[in-house]
């Protein structure tokens, strides 16, 4: 089962969630975390992984062998980005801007484009006190960050759990990462700004089909209206964290919610289950 | 005209209630919400949308199942395995436009793609640019883009001083779109250690683009020891630290109002944003 963590408004809680989920799972279930926040990973503060293994991710841009090359201008017609140009004699590629779609190197009539590697980020892998974890970093000053999300769902093991940590937002980040989840955890908090942005994340993973469920987190800070909300959605809170200045200075030290108060543990396995449920329902029904 | 954008690396530091406030402090501005994926500025300045424009932007692939014979040559050669079963999933569809160029039945066609929505609105604090990015759209970069260039030509036709925007979370696309050649980035950050780190990366990414950035710490009194840390790494790095907020529920309370909070509340919250608009407007 693939559990994504998300959120619309960044900062509601999708780490403390995440990291908390797969501790209080992890003794009785094969497990994997991935953190596919790969511009700002988290995950990894909390859990102190010891890292055993890591790729590099790559796009593969056009490299444009000027002996072969006629000036004839097909890849620069072809180029949906505007990453290649020809100027006079010169062909000026623009690799910063390129998806690596591999048009121009097919389509070049003298087959005088190869490709090669440029890294945008890393994927990296370990053991994190018991947890199987996995994430993303996107290298700073890269623009894209869905290949290197595209190349951590790579790591999801379809047998067990996997929990996967979404970046904030609802644009094609959180559209990667969240794509073929068995349920999606919307992470919010109880003011206008938790609102709005949870309604455009309830559009997003609706249109995606996914099943989804609300931790309201820092109870009691606002209003009623995302409780509101999602009782004419019908939306089910699933888990409710209150505003507790301790939970917030726990966070901040970079110390989950299960580890500096236990009484967690059963709350987040609880969660769980109220999570299967949903998706075992939803899967017999389908089945129907 | 200076541009200032507001950024934080990491999400929910206090980016939206900071530059509300700015707007409500600033005199001659235009403000721009560059989160257009996930846009709150509007909850707080009350705008009246006073022109509102479509966003094309990028392409999409279309087969045109008459002519398509199922030869299968694009799903063969689609890089975001966008194509499956002769059929066009339009979220992985990057619209590259190489399954058109090689379809041997000329049954794919690319099509425009409305991605959404930009608005110029009048707030009483002065005009506002802002946006709404379609769900799960691409090309939220390319908004922002046009959101700044509004914000910009605005800022120069009634000669004002400055654009304010407030930044989206992250270090990706839209964020270098926000901020490359903008005069200054503001970071908001707030003394978590996973705020620390976010702090790290995105002010790598103000570095990478030549633009000066200067830090306040929100929320400073949630763990002390931290926010010295962020202090220390900011001297070593010569960047200034103009402000230090106090945790305050003030904050929150006046989100719920939809006003900003330095005119909710005249406490330190609001003492600090005033001292923080005095550092970014210094000539």
């Amino acid at each position: 089962m693939i559990i994504s963590i998300a959120s619309g408004k960044g900062g509601t809680g999708k780490t403390l969630v995440a990291t908390s989920l797969a501790l209080a799972l992890k003794d009785n279930h094969k497990l994997r975390l991935l953190d596919g926040d790969v511009e700002e990973p988290n995950d990894h503060v909390f859990l102190k992984p010891d890292i055993s293994g890591s790729e590099p991710v790559f796009i593969p841009v056009p490299r444009i062998d000027e002996a072969r090359c006629t000036r004839c201008g097909k890849c620069a017609e072809v180029c949906a980005y505007n990453a290649i140009a020809v100027l006079g004699e010169h062909v000026l590629t623009f690799s910063e801007l390129c998806h690596g779609c591999g048009a121009c190197s097919y389509l070049c009539p003298e087959k005088a484009i190869t490709e090669e590697n440029r890294q945008t980020g890393v994927v990296e892998w370990g053991d994190a006190d018991g947890i199987d974890f996995v994430q993303g970093k996107l290298t700073v000053g890269e623009a894209m960050a869905p290949p290197v999300i595209r190349q951590v769902k790579k790591h999801i093991d379809s047998e067990g759990i996997a929990i996967i940590d979404s970046p904030p937002g609802t644009s094609c980040p959180v559209v990667e990462t969240i794509e073929g989840s068995d349920f999606c955890l919307l992470v919010t908090e109880p003011t206008p700004f938790g609102l709005n942005d949870l309604v455009l994340a309830v559009e997003t993973v609706r249109q995606l089909g996914i099943a989804c469920g609300v931790v309201l987190n820092r109870a009691g800070v606002g209003d009623d209206r995302v409780e509101e909300y999602c009782r004419q959605e019908n939306i089910p809170i699933l888990l409710t964290i209150p505003l507790d200045t301790e939970i917030a200075r726990l966070y901040s030290r970079g110390i989950t919610l299960v580890e500096g108060m236990p009484e967690w543990q059963e709350k987040f396995v609880g969660l769980f289950a109220k999570i299967k449920e949903i998706v075992d329902a939803r899967s017999r029904s389908l089945k129907r | 005209m200076r541009e200032v954008v507001v950024l934080s690396g990491k999400g929910g530091t206090g980016k939206t209630s900071i530059v509300g406030s700015l707007a409500a402090l600033a005199k001659s501005k235009v403000l721009a919400d560059c989160d257009v994926d996930a846009a709150d500025l509007h909850l707080l300045l009350s705008p009246s949308v006073k022109q509102e424009n479509e966003f094309w932007s990028g392409q999409l692939a279309c087969i045109d199942e008459e002519k398509c014979t199922q030869c299968g040559l694009c799903q063969e050669l689609c890089r975001f395995d966008a194509i499956k079963d002769y059929m066009v999933d339009p979220v992985a569809c990057e619209g590259c436009g190489f399954c058109s160029h090689i379809c041997p039945e000329e049954a794919i066609t690319m099509r425009e793609n409305m991605s959404g929505h930009w608005f110029i609105s009048d707030t009483k604090y002065g005009p506002l640019v802002h946006a709404r990015l379609g769900i799960a759209q691409e090309n939220s970069g390319k908004l922002v883009a046009q959101v700044r260039q509004q914000a910009r030509r605005i800022a120069q036709e009634r000669g004002l001083e400055y654009t304010i925007s407030d930044g989206p979370p992250g270090i990706g696309c839209p964020v270098i779109s926000s901020l490359s050649g903008a005069s200054l980035a503001l970071m908001v950050a707030e003394p978590t250690l996973s705020g620390i780190h976010d702090l790290e990366r995105v002010l790598g990414v103000s570095g990478h683009f030549g633009v000066p950035a200067t830090v306040a710490i929100n929320k400073y009194d949630l763990n002390e020891d931290n926010t010295r840390r962020i202090e220390d790494y900011c001297k070593e790095q010569g960047i200034e630290v103009a402000a230090k907020i106090p945790f305050d529920n003030a904050v929150t309370e006046a989100i719920v109002r939809g006003v900003p909070v330095v005119e909710y509340a005249d406490g330190r919250v609001s003492r600090e944003i005033v001292g923080l608009w005095g550092v970014i407007s210094r000539p």
